[in-house]
C-alpha cells in the first residue's frame, strides 16, 4: 500500500472523528471519547511493545497514576485548573515510570514481563488497601477541569463536545509526537534495539538509557490517558491499574497491529465495540472475546492492520480488472 | 500468649508458603525448561479448588474429590498444552502472554458456566477437623498442619525426582540449557508435555488442598498467579530451590505483614521483590544470562 | 619499536569449571594485522569477546592505549574506537542494508538522545553510512532488506556496520566464514586496504587468507597462547609445527 494512501486514509479517519459530534448523540460521543482515551493508552504501550521491544505487562500502573494524581490533589477542589492538573498528572506518571523502569530495565525477557506486572500490582494494592485514597471504592471527582486565563473561561470540559475535542487533540498530538521521535535519531536507536539489542550495545550505544527514556515517554503518555479517563468518568479507582487493564492494552496493541501507532487506535475501537456488542449476544461473552484474542495471537500475529496491504491489493486488482476487463482471462 | 500467637502466625506462613511453592514450582519449570510464560497457571489452581468442591459435594469426601479431580485436571492441562501452548514454543513471549491471558478469560467464564458465581466452602475431612490447643485460648487447626506435612512429602519427592531420576536429569539439563536438551536427542515434545502436565497437576493439587482452608470463589486463581510470579522472580527462573526459598519468604512477609503492618501487607511482598532484584536481577538462585 | 595499541596481562576466563582463556598476555602493535589461529575450542572467540567487553574476564587486565578497559561494558569499548564483527551474523534483519549501516554510523554522534530533528537530515551520519557501504562493497544493495540478502552479503554487511563506527582497532571474528571464493577475495582485498590505516586483530581458519594479510600471528591451543610472533617466527616454531601446522600439512 503506498504511503500516500495510508496518510490519506488516516486523514479521512481524522476528518470523520472531527465531524462526528455534528451527527452523533451525546451517548455515542461519550462512547467515542472512551475509545479514544483507550486508544491513546494503547498507543503509548505500542512505543514499548512495537518499537522498543519491551513487553510491559504493567502499563496500567501509569494510567492509574495519571488518574490518581488528578483525583488525590483535586478531590475537594471546586475549580480544577487544567494547567495545574495536567502537568501534575504527567509528572507523577513520568516519575513513577522512571523508578519502575530503572529497576525493570535491568532485566529482560520473561523477567521484564513479570516485574512490570508485579510493580503494577504493588501500586494496585497500595491504593486498594489505603483508606486515605478511598480503598477499592476509589475517589470521585465532581467537577471537570477548566482552562482559564485570568477570570476568562476559555475551555470548559464540562461539555461533552469540548471534552471530546480535547481528547481527540491529545490523541492526535501524541500520535504526531511519537511519529516525530521515531523519525529522530532516538527512534532509530530504539527500533534497532527491538531488532537486535546486543548489536546496538556492541555498536556503542548505552542501550539501557534508551530503553529507560522510551519507558518514561510511554509511561507519561499512559498518565495522560489516565488523566483524561479520570476527568471524563469522574472517578478513579484501583481497577485503573489492575492487571486486566494491562492485559487488555496488550490485546489492543496486538489486535490492531503493533509497531504502527495507528494499529492500536483501530484495536481500541474493535475491543470496546466488542465489549459493548458481545454481551448482547450471550452472558458468557468473555468466552467469545477470549476466543477472538487467541485466534489473533495464533493466526494474525501482526494484527488487523497487517491485512490492510492485502485488502488494498485486492481492491486495486478488482478496480483494474473492472476497468480493463481483459476478455482473454476467461480462456486461461 | 504473645509467643503462641507468633507461633500460630509462623505455622500459617509456612503453610501458605508451601501452597505457593506447589504453584510456583510448576511455573518456574515452565519458564526454565520451556521458556513459556503461562498466565493461565493460576487458573489451574482455581480449577483444582472447584473440582475438589464439586467432587467432594458428589462423593461426600475430600479424598475422593482429590483422587477423581487430579486426572481431570491433568487431562485439561494436557489438552491446553496440545491445542494452545505447543503452538507458542517458538514464538515471542508477547504472544504467550496474550494467549494465556485470553485463556484466563475463557477459564473464568467456563467456571461461571459450570459452577456459578457463588462462594463455596469445602468441609474438612472429619478426622482432620480438630485443633491442637496451644494455650488456653489459642489453638491450631490440624488440617493446616496436614497441608504442610503433605507439602513436605511432595517437596521431598520432587527433590528426589529432580536429583536422582532420568526425568530429573532432563529437567535439570533443560533448565540450565534448553538448546542442549534439544541436541541430546531427547524427545522435546514429550518432555514439554510431561513437564506442563506435572506443573498443572501441582497447581491443581494446591488448589484442592487449599479449598477447605480458603473458600472457593471465582477469580481465586489470579491472586495466587501473580504472587507466584513474584515467588518465581525472587527465586530465579528454572530453580526449584529458588521457588522454595521464594515461596517461604513471601509466605512469611505476607503473613507477618498482615499482622504487623496491615495497611501495607500486600505491597510488602512486591517491595521485597524489588529490593531483591536491585541486588540480584536474575533472582536469588537464577543464572546470570 | 612500534607503539603497542592493545595489551592483555594474564587474562583469564572460566565458565564454571571450564577454563576458556588461560593466562593470556599479548601485545598488539598499532597499524599491524595480527591474526589469531588455533583449532576449534582454542578460546579464540572467547579472547575477542573479552577484548570487546562482551565477556568480563575472571582475572587479568586489558589495556587499550595504556588505559585500563578491563571492566568496561561493550558500548564504552566501542566508543573508544574498538570495533568488532561477529562470527555469527549479527545484523538488524528487519532493516534495510543502508539502515543497518545508518544505525552503526549514528552511534558516533555524541548522543542519539535527539527527539525532534528527523534523523535523515544528519549529513555526517549519512556520509559515514554511505562510506561504509561503499567500502564493504554493498552500495548497490543499499535498499535491500538485510534478511533477504545472501549469506555472503550479510557477512559483508557485518563488516560494513563495524566500519561505519569508524574504529581504530578492528576485531574480526572469522570474517570469511561461509563466504564463496569470490566474496572471500573481495573481503581479503578490503582487509588489505583497511590494514593501511587501521590495526586489525583477526580470527581466521582460512590459512591462505591469514598468510596473505597477517604480519603477526598468535597460535592458541586449549585456552592458552602457544606461540606468538611474526609470521616467519611462527612458521619456524617447533612447537607450532608439532601441534598445529604440522598436523595440517600432513593432512594436505
Amino acid at each position: 500500500m503506498p504511503v500516500r494512501t495510508r496518510y490519506l486514509s488516516l486523514l479521512a479517519a481524522l476528518l470523520l472523528l472531527i465531524l462526528f459530534p455534528l451527527f452523533g448523540s451525546s451517548f455515542y460521543i461519550g462512547l467515542l471519547t472512551r475509545i479514544l482515551i483507550l486508544a491513546l493508552f494503547a498507543m503509548s504501550l505500542d512505543l514499548l511493545i512495537g518499537y522498543t521491544g519491551l513487553v510491559s505487562f504493567g502499563h496500567a500502573a501509569f494510567f492509574g497514576i495519571g488518574g490518581y494524581a488528578l483525583a488525590i490533589c483535586f478531590q475537594d477542589a471546586v475549580v480544577i485548573h487544567l494547567w495545574q492538573a495536567l502537568p501534575l498528572s504527567l509528572i507523577s506518571a513520568a516519575l513513577a515510570a522512571l523508578v519502575v523502569g530503572w529497576i525493570s530495565i535491568r532485566t529482560s525477557g520473561i523477567y521484564f514481563i513479570m516485574i512490570t506486572l508485579a510493580f503494577a500490582q504493588m501500586f494496585f494494592y497500595f491504593f486498594f488497601e489505603s483508606p486515605r485514597y478511598g480503598g477499592d471504592d476509589g475517589i470521585f471527582l465532581f467537577f471537570k477541569p477548566v482552562l482559564m486565563i485570568g477570570a476568562e473561561d476559555i475551555l470548559h470540559l464540562d461539555r461533552e463536545n469540548n471534552f471530546y475535542y480535547f481528547v481527540l487533540t491529545s490523541l492526535v498530538s501524541s500520535y504526531l509526537f511519537l511519529t516525530m521521535i521515531l523519525r529522530a535519531p532516538f527512534g532509530k536507536v530504539i527500533t534497532a534495539i527491538k531488532a537486535n539489542e546486543h548489536r546496538v550495545l556492541a555498536l556503542g550505544y548505552p542501550v539501557n538509557h534508551y530503553k529507560l527514556v522510551s519507558f518514561v515517554i510511554a509511561g507519561t503518555l499512559a498518565g495522560l490517558a489516565g488523566f483524561l479517563e479520570g476527568a471524563h468518568s469522574g472517578y478513579v479507582n484501583p481497577s485503573y491499574m489492575s492487571w486486566h487493564e494491562s492485559g487488555i492494552a496488550i490485546a489492543i496493541v496486538v489486535l490492531g497491529g503493533m509497531g504502527t501507532l495507528y494499529g492500536p487506535i483501530l484495536g481500541a475501537f474493535i475491543v470496546v465495540l466488542l465489549q459493548d456488542f458481545l454481551p448482547s449476544l450471550t452472558d458468557h461473552w468473555q468466552l467469545l472475546f477470549g476466543g477472538i484474542v487467541i485466534s489473533v495471537a495464533l493466526f494474525l500475529p501482526h494484527g488487523l492492520t497487517s491485512l490492510l496491504p492485502q485488502i488494498w491489493t485486492l481492491f486495486k486488482a478488482r478496480k483494474s480488472s473492472s476497468v480493463i476487463n481483459p476478455p482473454e482471462s476467461d480462456d486461461d | 500468649m504473645e509467643l503462641s500467637f507468633y507461633l500460630v502466625q509462623l505455622l500459617n506462613a509456612i503453610q501458605y508458603g508451601f501452597l505457593l511453592f506447589l504453584v510456583a514450582s510448576g511455573m518456574t519449570l515452565l519458564f526454565g525448561i520451556m521458556g513459556i510464560i503461562n498466565l493461565a497457571h493460576g487458573s489451574f489452581y482455581m480449577i483444582g479448588a472447584y473440582l475438589a468442591y464439586w467432587l467432594t459435594d458428589i462423593t461426600g469426601n475430600l479424598w475422593f474429590g482429590i483422587l477423581l479431580g487430579l486426572p481431570i485436571a491433568l487431562l485439561v492441562g494436557y489438552l491446553v498444552e496440545r491445542f494452545a501452548i505447543s503452538f507458542l514454543y517458538k514464538r515471542d513471549h508477547l504472544y504467550q502472554v496474550l494467549l494465556t491471558f485470553a485463556l484466563i478469560l475463557i477459564f473464568n467464564e467456563l467456571q461461571q458456566i459450570l459452577w456459578g458465581t457463588d462462594v463455596h466452602a469445602v468441609a474438612i475431612p472429619s478426622f482432620l477437623a480438630g485443633s491442637i490447643p496451644l494455650t488456653e485460648n489459642q489453638s491450631y487447626p490440624i488440617y493446616r498442619l496436614f497441608i504442610s506435612a503433605v507439602c513436605i512429602v511432595l517437596a521431598s519427592g520432587m527433590s528426589w525426582v529432580i536429583q536422582k531420576t532420568r526425568l530429573g536429569m532432563m529437567i535439570r539439563a533443560g533448565a540450565s540449557n534448553r538448546e542442549m536438551v534439544q541436541s541430546l536427542g531427547i524427545d522435546v515434545n514429550r518432555l514439554f508435555a510431561l513437564v506442563f502436565s506435572l506443573g498443572v497437576a501441582l497447581a491443581a493439587f494446591a488448589g484442592m488442598l487449599a479449598s477447605p482452608v480458603d473458600s472457593v470463589y471465582p477469580g481465586m486463581g489470579e491472586n495466587v498467579l501473580i504472587i507466584s510470579f513474584v515467588v518465581v522472580v525472587i527465586g530465579g527462573t528454572g530453580s526449584i530451590k529458588g521457588a522454595f526459598v521464594g515461596a517461604m519468604l513471601i509466605g512469611l512477609v505476607s503473613t507477618f505483614g498482615k499482622v504487623l503492618l496491615p495497611e501495607m501487607a500486600s505491597v510488602m511482598a512486591y517491595a521485597l521483590m524489588a529490593i531483591i532484584l536491585l541486588w540480584r536481577p536474575q533472582g536469588l538462585f537464577g543464572r546470570r544470562t | 619499536m612500534t607503539e603497542i595499541i592493545l595489551r592483555t596481562e594474564r587474562l583469564n576466563k572460566n565458565f564454571g569449571g571450564l577454563i576458556a582463556a588461560n593466562n593470556i598476555s599479548l601485545s598488539f602493535e598499532r597499524g599491524r594485522v595480527h591474526a589469531i589461529i588455533g583449532p576449534n575450542g582454542a578460546g579464540k572467540t572467547t579472547l575477542i569477546n573479552l577484548l570487546s567487553g562482551d565477556l568480563l574476564p575472571s582475572d587479568g587486565t586489558i589495556l587499550f592505549k595504556d588505559r585500563d578497559i578491563t571492566t568496561l561494558p561493550p558500548h564504552k569499548i566501542s566508543q573508544l574506537g574498538i570495533g568488532r564483527s561477529y562470527q555469527k551474523t549479527n545484523i538488524f534483519p528487519t532493516f534495510s542494508c543502508y539502515e543497518n549501516c545508518w544505525v552503526a554510523a549514528q552511534s558516533r554522534l555524541k548522543t542519539s538522545m535527539h527527539f525532534f530533528r528527523p534523523a535523515i537530515r544528519l549529513r555526517s551520519v549519512q556520509e559515514r553510512a554511505e562510506r561504509a557501504l561503499d567500502l564493504c562493497g554493498l552500495s548497490h544493495r543499499s535498499a535491500c532488506l538485510a534478511s533477504a540478502m545472501s549469506y555472503g552479503e550479510q557477512r559483508q554487511l557485518e563488516i560494513g556496520m563495524m566500519l561505519a563506527t569508524e574504529p581504530e582497532l578492528l576485531l574480526l571474528d572469522e570474517p570469511l566464514a561461509g563466504m564463496g571464493s569470490e566474496e572471500s577475495l573481495q573481503v581479503i582485498d578490503l582487509l588489505q586496504r583497511l590494514a593501511k590505516n587501521h590495526t586489525l586483530i583477526l580470527i581466521e581458519h582460512d590459512m591462505d587468507a591469514v598468510f596473505a594479510i597477517a604480519e603477526q600471528l598468535t597460535v592458541m591451543v586449549n585456552g592458552r597462547v602457544l606461540e606468538t610472533g611474526t609470521v616467519e617466527q611462527i612458521r619456524n616454531s617447533q612447537a607450532v609445527q608439532e601441534v598445529y601446522l604440522g598436523a595440517e600439512e600432513e593432512t594436505s
